[in-house]
């Protein structure tokens, strides 16, 4: 067996029903397999959970922190819902473009890089706010973007 | 400073250790609680009329005594606690478990005496991984100190949903499906999570269950108002001075929170509008800054205290974009079970981005609130209403701005709006595959 195939089993014995697993087996799966689920990476959670593939994708294509596509190393989300767009998120999205070189949903050309729009990731109070490889930054000002970008490519 | 029953202390001590946590009390009113029969613990928190903090306000000891007992249910019973916290404007549940967690731990073991459940699942949002590592240590902590006895405490970790705060579509996400709601009935307390009666809870709900036993129900029920005592952690966000959250009785104004805790509007501009509860719930206007934010008085004001998130928008900002930016995310967010829910978010984003644009007719406008009225009611669950209580609102308070779009041919902000042309994730992944509307 290998070790993500034990590890998914053990995840399955924790619930009182093994398919509770799906969620934590894809995470786990995404981690492996650099940041998203390729093709084999749903047959492997599939092969693991003992489901159909299409069970698997029905499930990963749901939720948004499942990347079914590539993405950069690193990952810059910002928060573009309304506490944070009523203080300036725009801005900040538009600092992480011009220093960056690209646009919300795509990923730099050095494959470093991915940024994305995100809804309210609960910081509102702390706003704007940016989700950095899934560590808050709160609150990011324009004028922070470039040390931000610095360290992840530092 | 009012008397705090659910952050209490943590501005003191760091309360995330156990030992702290104990040394102010801590885990006594498990132990109080455990002394206790089930029934009597119920009846305390009935008592104590205490009600849901994560939306609907329903009161939890209602939610206890809908449980059947162990020998009137076929299997085991569960308590989950909702820590999926995704509406926009709260962050309160993330500060509790952020500072309070063992707290909210006790509160879900209460919980589990009370309805003789020997299984907690604890859904947080996917998102929350600092939170998620500070419940884990409190939970591995208090089970190395013996307090879980009997009960598994399982953190299941979400992956970016707004519907698994929904209560069945959680249900259906904890199972391993996709996050959809479920008809009801039956409700969960007779058949939730595997078909298996289940008591649901926000994280702050049950957070809140052991000052209850601590205090006793008179005490207790000293703060608040008569029919919901206590105190909320309020979050305050949007154009303030001070934005953060407040924990108050319930009952206090919009005043009181705004402009005593978070000190006025911030550079100095004039007050626009006031979302009281999440984005979800109807908008107030400034007149209305007299309002008690307890569920009663803001419901019979005609709006919905929610999750007690209060979001203060200033007078830079367009309201058409306002209702624009909301409403893309709950295109975003709909699950697509239901047509009125996927395809009127859809429809209502495309005419509010023609409004905007200034392209809209008065034919536009009345189908705005056309559509509105289709959603309303006629949806699975409540997303469907959330999508068209702020944009409805917004149209009903703030018509002459909507009017002007059109009577001008343009936004009367002319470029000047403070959220003017932010974007919204939606280029990315729905959560269901949509058809365009035809122009
Ligand atoms: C679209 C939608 C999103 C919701 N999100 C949350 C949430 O993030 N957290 C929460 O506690 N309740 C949320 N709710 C409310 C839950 O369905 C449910 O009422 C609540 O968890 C019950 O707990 P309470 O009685 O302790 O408030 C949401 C409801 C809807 C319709
Ligand atoms: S109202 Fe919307 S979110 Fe709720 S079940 Fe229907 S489509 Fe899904
Ligand atoms: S609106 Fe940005 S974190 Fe809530």
């Amino acid at each position: 067996m290998s070790d993500f195939v034990a590890e998914v089993q053990r995840l399955r014995e924790r619930y009182p029903q093994g398919r509770s697993a799906i969620m934590g087996a894809l995470r786990m799966a995404q981690e492996r397999h650099g940041g998203w689920l390729p093709p084999e990476a749903l047959r492997e959670v599939a092969d693991a959970m003992d489901l159909a593939p299409a069970q698997i994708q029905a499930v990963a294509t749901f939720y948004d922190m499942y990347n079914l596509e590539p993405i950069g190393r690193h990952i810059v989300e910002v928060c573009t819902n309304l506490s944070c767009a009523l203080v300036g998120a725009k801005q900040v999205v538009e600092a992480f473009e011009e220093q960056l070189g690209i646009s919300p949903g795509e990923t730099s050309d050095d494959g470093e890089v991915t940024l994305r729009l995100i809804e309210c990731a609960g910081g509102c109070g702390y706003a704007p706010v940016v989700v950095v490889d899934n560590r808050y930054r709160e609150p990011v000002k324009p004028e922070d973007v470039p040390a931000i970008v610095e360290e992840l490519r530092g | 400073m009012a008397e705090l029953t659910v952050l209490t202390g943590a501005d003191e001590r760091d309360l995330t250790r156990l030992d702290e946590y104990q040394a102010v009390g801590g885990y006594g009113a498990l132990e109080k609680a455990r002394a206790m029969p089930p029934e009597a613990v119920i009846e305390q928190i009935n008592e104590a009329a205490l009600r849901g903090r994560g939306g609907a306000g329903f009161p939890m000891g209602r939610k206890l005594s809908l449980v059947p007992p162990p020998d009137k249910r076929p299997g085991p019973a569960y308590v989950v606690a909702n820590a999926d916290e995704s509406e926009p404007g709260a962050f309160k549940d993330r500060e509790i478990m952020r500072r309070v967690p063992h707290r909210f731990v006790e509160g879900c073991l209460i919980a589990a005496h009370a309805i003789q459940a020997v299984e907690v699942f604890i859904y947080i949002r996917g998102e929350y991984l600092a939170e998620f590592l500070v419940l884990q240590a409190a939970i591995e902590e208090a089970r190395l100190a013996g307090l879980l006895g009997d009960v598994e405490v399982l953190v299941h970790r979400g992956a970016g949903a707004y519907i698994c705060g929904e209560e069945s579509a959680l249900l259906e996400s904890l199972e391993g499906y996709r996050g959809q709601p479920r008809p009801r009935p039956p409700f969960p307390p007779v058949a939730g999570l595997y078909m298996q009666p289940t008591l649901i809870n926000n994280v702050q709900t049950l957070a809140s269950v052991p000052a209850i036993i601590e205090l006793g129900v008179e005490r207790y029920k000293e703060l608040g108002v008569e029919s919901a005592p206590g105190t909320v952690v309020y979050s305050l966000s949007g154009n303030v001075n001070r934005p953060g959250n407040y924990e108050l009785p319930l009952g206090a104004t919009l005043r009181e929170l705004i402009f005593g805790c978070g000190h006025g509007v911030a550079d100095g501009r004039g007050l626009k509008a006031i979302i009281p509860g999440g984005s979800s719930v109807p908008v107030f206007t400034p007149d209305q800054l007299d309002v008690a934010l307890d569920f009663d008085a803001v419901q019979a004001a005609g709006s919905y205290l929610g999750s007690a998130a209060v979001i203060v928008v200033d007078d830079r900002a367009c309201m058409v974009q306002l209702a624009l930016r909301a409403e893309k995310f709950y295109m975003h967010e709909s699950c697509g079970k239901c047509t009125p829910c996927r395809e009127g978010t859809r429809w209502l984003v495309q005419l509010l981005e023609k409004i905007e644009a200034g392209e809209g007719t008065q034919a536009d406008l009345d189908l705005v609130v056309g559509v509105c009225d289709r959603i309303e009611g006629k949806s699975l669950c409540a997303l469907g209403d959330f999508a068209v209580w702020c944009v409805g609102s917004y149209v009903e308070k703030f018509r002459d701005e909507f009017q002007a779009h059109i009577d001008l041919g343009r936004c009367p902000y002319g470029g000047e709006s403070s959220i003017e042309g932010v974007s919204a994730p939606s280029d990315q992944h729905t959560h269901t595959a949509m058809a365009e509307v035809p122009a």
